[in-house]
């Protein structure tokens, strides 16, 4: 099975969802060079926000730990631990910040 | 006569009034503090003649010595306090004469000192019965810090050691010999222990128990004379039973008597019994004298030899002093003391000598628990003794005097006999005093907690003072605090690490779901956890791997879910998104040829490279897809992993030690190297740090560490709980002497037993500070295996240093690990074009520029930085 995101009404595909851990992100590069954080929860459902992390501008919020609090699934992002919801990339400790989310699916 | 060169010499014209205090034990320091509180020491001149070598110190606590509190650990005056206040001690330069008429004190240096005020703090001499022989070598007392080191000395050498006299000391002190590895004797005249403070059954209450545990006890016999041997020294002790004791060593304990000689020879009025006498506001019959403490006879014709009616004539004298009102009528003689690790308490009227008054008596000699409680006709408590089982003696003695709230058989008889009565501090007025020490009531403690807003004990013990005297009434005190918050880990988890700990160990738990689930709170269940409970559970799931059956690799099976960054890369996630590299470097101690390697890789990856305060060497600046080449070749030159990234052991540094340096005596890197490796990949709640010197002169700064050892001529002293950083702690000694194998089994006991028992992110300074008991219970723990749990404990740290394997080794070596070390899932060719670097003195840094747009739009064609070197696009 193939994850594909989707970019501008195309679903670009990404990787072989094996290469995916539960409760863990990878990134992915996209056509124009930006990037995407890809998820897996432990019961499979897929989340893709962007990866860079707003606050630092490092590229890094696939390497945070997926959460989840009151049943919504999030990232903390490991340099300075806010956490983004990972359906609509808002920033849960700060609402006036954001990172792009996608539509995303196994095919 | 005097010799009168100092200021403060009687031919000084004093602008402002002087007072002299003679004595600095534990009163006289009390009240030095409370002439401070009221701001005397600002109007007058305050001279202290101390006849010890050494200030004040906590005389109540003297045994614990021999557990390893050093004297300087013992001293009860704060750092500077007498520097702050201008007040002039003068170390040992006891007091010799008082001259009355001129108002002068002259000491032992010669100087004397004119007062408009003194006040006398001279405490007790241990009263050494006339028997014959008494003064042969090897004969003690037991009252200073060096009677303490003089017996240490002398029973250096083992054998059999006595104490004349059972009484309260007398049992402090039996209790050190036992300690000292002597086979220890008590001899007491009376015919039971603790005849002043408790009755027949709970003197045999305690005497059985104190006899199961090695002491021999001998009541109703006298010592009739103390027999030399032919090199002079003891060898036998007769007794009034005709029988005779062969003893190497004597300590006399047989009461005290107040140090009142200074003011019988200026005509002071002084006790038919001794002490000297003194009014309500402990001023003797000279306005300008004091006395107070035990070698004052207070108004009420009593001479106290407890320290809590000493402070308070402390208190009393400053205020008069001050112009303060106040007064001492006596006190009650309430004590809680820990005998040989056996409770005894008495309060309020023990003896029940109120007339037609009534006994509730609860024994249990199998337990060698004793309580009896002495009340009035109409159900008033008046007093009571508890032996074997005193806890509840800090509700109890406040409790003396009104009808308790629950029929008193209830509040003798255990948990489960007439139901359990553990009765909160709730049934107590307001006006109750909870701490006898220091006079504190439970409306002052409650005022602390509303207006002070004190959360826990310590805090409530800097604000009130309460609970830093004898200690008992630390159990109430916890009651009094508001219930804590939720103490639970995290939003997931109702338990504490703690409990999760015990969970997973007790129930092998390897899977963070499975726990989760299990265990989680009701709403948490089936969810993913948070960044505080996955790594806090992987933490806890990596120290018990190899014993509960989970894989020993932190990135192996649910674990790599579990992991933070750091963990998950095995390195440092830096600002820029990019890793620091620590390779291990046991003690400090390197190879040219291992210097030129990370120097090698650092320079062929183009990484920044800094020295550590843990003496090893930090690269900065690799991309994730780098890490497994450069550890290929730092495996490949025999480094392995630093665990840097981990809550883990770091480092253990340590001076050159006996090897090089003159002052050395013991091989301190060796040891280190020895540590290092043992506890190398050990994860704990924190980072953990260490440290091993030479010499006392203590170069590697080991009591600034988790543990720190520090060589002595005749092995090692441990010292735990000490840190660096934001709020920096000094180690305190937990052990000392230790030879080797000690050192190392005592260190995998403290080890494991913090690992078992802190809490997520709590360093062990900070632990040491909130568990109940402190160091003492650490203590007990490790070192007197209290517990039962040290053979536990071992074996957990035997299964550590068995199953541990070089993480980075098992990941290069592994492909299927390796896969992860890619920027990118989709293009694992391709480098992160945004972890890019500039240059600063001759090295990198990140270049921050590049993230701080809003978007980086790079194509995966840029060039960037290679193997040759950092070259930008
Ligand atoms: C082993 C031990 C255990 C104890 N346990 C307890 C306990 O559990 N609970 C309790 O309440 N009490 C206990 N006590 C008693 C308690 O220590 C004393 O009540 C308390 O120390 C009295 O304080 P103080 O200042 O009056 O006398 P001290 O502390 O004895 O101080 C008097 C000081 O005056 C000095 N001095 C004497 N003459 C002169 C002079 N002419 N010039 C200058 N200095 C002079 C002495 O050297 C001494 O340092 C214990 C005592 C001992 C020895
Ligand atoms: S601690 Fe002692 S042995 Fe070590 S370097 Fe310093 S002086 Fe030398
Ligand atoms: S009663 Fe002794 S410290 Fe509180």
């Amino acid at each position: 099975m193939t994850i594909e995101l989707l970019l501008d009404d195309a679903w670009f595909p990404v990787c072989d969802d094996a290469l995916l851990t539960p409760g863990r992100g990878v990134a992915a590069l996209l056509p124009d060079g930006s990037q995407a954080a890809l998820f897996q929860d432990r019961h499979g459902a897929l989340y893709a926000i962007g990866n860079r992390d707003p606050f630092t501008g490092a590229y890094v919020l696939s390497r945070g730990l997926l959460g989840s609090a009151a049943g919504r699934a999030y990232v903390a992002s490991p340099l300075l631990k806010q956490r983004f919801d990972l359906a609509t990339g808002t920033c849960l400790d700060d609402e006036s910040v954001s990172t792009a989310s996608y539509a995303v699916r196994s095919q | 006569m005097a010799v009168d060169t100092m200021a403060g010499g009687t031919t000084d014209v004093p602008t402002v009034p002087t007072i002299v205090l003679v004595g600095h034990g534990m009163v006289g320091q009390r009240f030095l503090e409370a002439l401070a509180d009221r701001g005397v020491t600002e109007r007058a001149r305050v001279v202290v003649l101390c006849e010890e070598p050494r200030a004040a110190y906590d005389r109540v606590h003297l045994t614990s010595y021999f557990s390893g509190t050093t004297p300087d650990g013992l001293a009860l005056a704060e750092d500077g306090f007498m520097e702050k206040h201008g007040i002039e001690l003068r170390l040992g330069d006891p007091a010799l004469t008082v001259d009355r008429a001129a108002r002068t004190v002259t000491a032992r240096s010669g100087l004397t000192f004119g007062y408009d005020t003194l006040v006398l703090a001279t405490g007790s001499f241990p009263f050494v019965p006339p028997v014959p022989g008494k003064d042969t070598e090897g004969c003690f007392v037991y009252r200073t810090i060096e009677d303490l080191l003089a017996i240490e000395e002398y029973a250096a050498t083992g054998g059999t050691g006595t104490v004349v006299g059972g009484g309260l000391l007398g049992l402090e002190a039996a209790g050190a010999l036992k300690g000292l590895g002597l086979d220890t004797h008590v001899v007491e005249f009376a015919p039971r222990l603790m005849p002043v403070q408790i009755d027949e059954g709970g003197g045999e209450a305690l005497r059985r128990t104190i006899e199961e545990m090695g002491v021999t006890v001998h009541t109703g016999v006298g010592t009739q004379a103390i027999v030399a041997g032919e090199d002079g020294r003891v060898a036998a002790m007769s007794l009034s039973d005709g029988s005779t004791l062969t003893t190497g060593l004597v300590v006399f304990s047989a009461g005290v008597r107040p140090r009142d000689q200074l003011a019988r020879e200026c005509g002071l009025p002084v006790g038919e019994r001794g002490g000297i006498v003194v009014d309500e506001q402990c001023r003797t019959e000279d306005e300008a004298v004091y006395a107070i403490g035990e070698c004052a006879l207070a108004s009420d014709g009593r001479v106290y030899g407890l320290v809590a009616p000493g402070y308070e004539m402390a208190e009393t004298a400053a205020k008069a002093i001050a112009g303060d009102a106040g007064s001492f009528k006596g006190a009650d003689l309430s004590t809680k003391l820990k005998l040989l690790g056996v409770d005894v308490a008495s309060f309020g009227d023990a003896h029940g000598a109120t007339p037609g008054c009534l006994d509730v008596l609860y024994s249990d000699s199998r337990s060698g628990v004793y309580k009896k409680l002495v009340v009035s006709r109409e159900g008033v408590l008046l007093g009571g003794i508890l032996v074997g089982d005193a806890d509840s003696y800090g509700m109890l003695r406040p409790m003396t005097g009104s009808v308790p709230p629950v029929p008193p058989e209830r509040l003798v008889l255990p948990a489960g006999a007439g139901g359990p009565v553990e009765l909160g501090p709730s049934s107590l007025p307001d006006t109750a005093v909870i701490c006898s020490c220091h006079n504190v009531t439970k409306g002052a403690i409650l005022g602390a907690v509303t207006e002070h807003s004190c959360t826990t004990v310590p805090q409530l013990k800097k604000c009130t003072k309460a609970g830093t005297g004898c200690g008992s009434c630390l159990k109430v005190l916890g009651q009094l605090l508001p219930p804590a918050e939720d103490k639970g880990l995290c939003g997931c988890f109702a338990h504490t690490r703690q409990e999760l700990y015990e969970i997973v160990r007790a129930l092998r738990v390897t899977s963070f779901a499975a726990l989760l689930d299990s265990h989680g709170r009701e709403a948490a269940r089936g969810g993913e956890g948070c960044e505080v409970c996955k790594p806090a559970v992987a933490s806890v799931i990596a120290s018990l791997a190899p014993s509960i059956g989970a894989p020993v690799h932190v990135l192996d099976g649910g674990q790599a879910a579990l992991q933070d960054t750091n963990d998950h890369f095995l390195a440092n996630l830096q600002r820029n998104g990019s890793y620091s590299i620590v390779p291990r470097i046991p003690g400090g101690e390197i190879t040219p040829e291992k210097l030129i390697v990370i120097g090698e890789v650092a320079r062929d990856f183009g990484l920044y490279t800094k020295i550590t305060g843990g003496q090893r060497i930090d690269l900065f600046g690799a991309r994730v897809d780098q890490l497994p080449l450069i550890w290929t070749r730092l495996v490949d030159a025999g480094f392995e992993s630093g665990h840097a990234y981990g809550k883990a052991l770091r480092t253990v540094k340590s001076c050159v030690g006996s090897t090089w340096c003159r002052y050395g005596v013991q091989d301190s890197v060796k040891m280190a190297i020895g540590l290092e490796l043992r506890y190398r990949g050990l994860r704990s709640p924190h980072k953990l740090k260490s440290a091993v010197s030479g010499c006392a002169r203590e170069c590697a700064e080991a009591r600034g560490k988790d543990f720190g050892i520090i060589a002595t001529a005749s092995g090692w002293n441990l010292y735990v709980g000490g840190n660096g950083g934001a709020d920096p702690r000094h180690a305190d000694l937990l052990a000392q002497d230790l030879s080797d194998a000690e050192l190392v089994r005592l260190i995998d006991r403290f080890l494991m037993f913090y690992i078992r028992t802190a809490d997520r992110l709590e360093r062990t300074s900070a632990w040491l500070e909130r568990i109940e008991g402190g160091l003492e219970h650490v203590r007990d723990v490790v070192v007197h295996d209290s517990l039962g749990i040290c053979d536990e404990l071992e074996s957990l740290m035997s299964a550590h240093v068995a199953g541990y394997r070089d993480e980075w080794a098992d990941t290069i070596n592994d492909p299927e690990r390796l896969s992860r070390f890619v920027s990118f899932v989709n293009a694992p060719d391709v480098p992160d074009p945004s972890v890019r670097f500039v240059e600063e003195r001759d090295q990198v840094k990140p270049d921050l520029d590049l993230l701080a747009g809003p978007v980086l739009l790079a194509g995966p064609t840029l060039a960037i930085r290679t193997l040759e070197g950092t070259v930008t696009a």
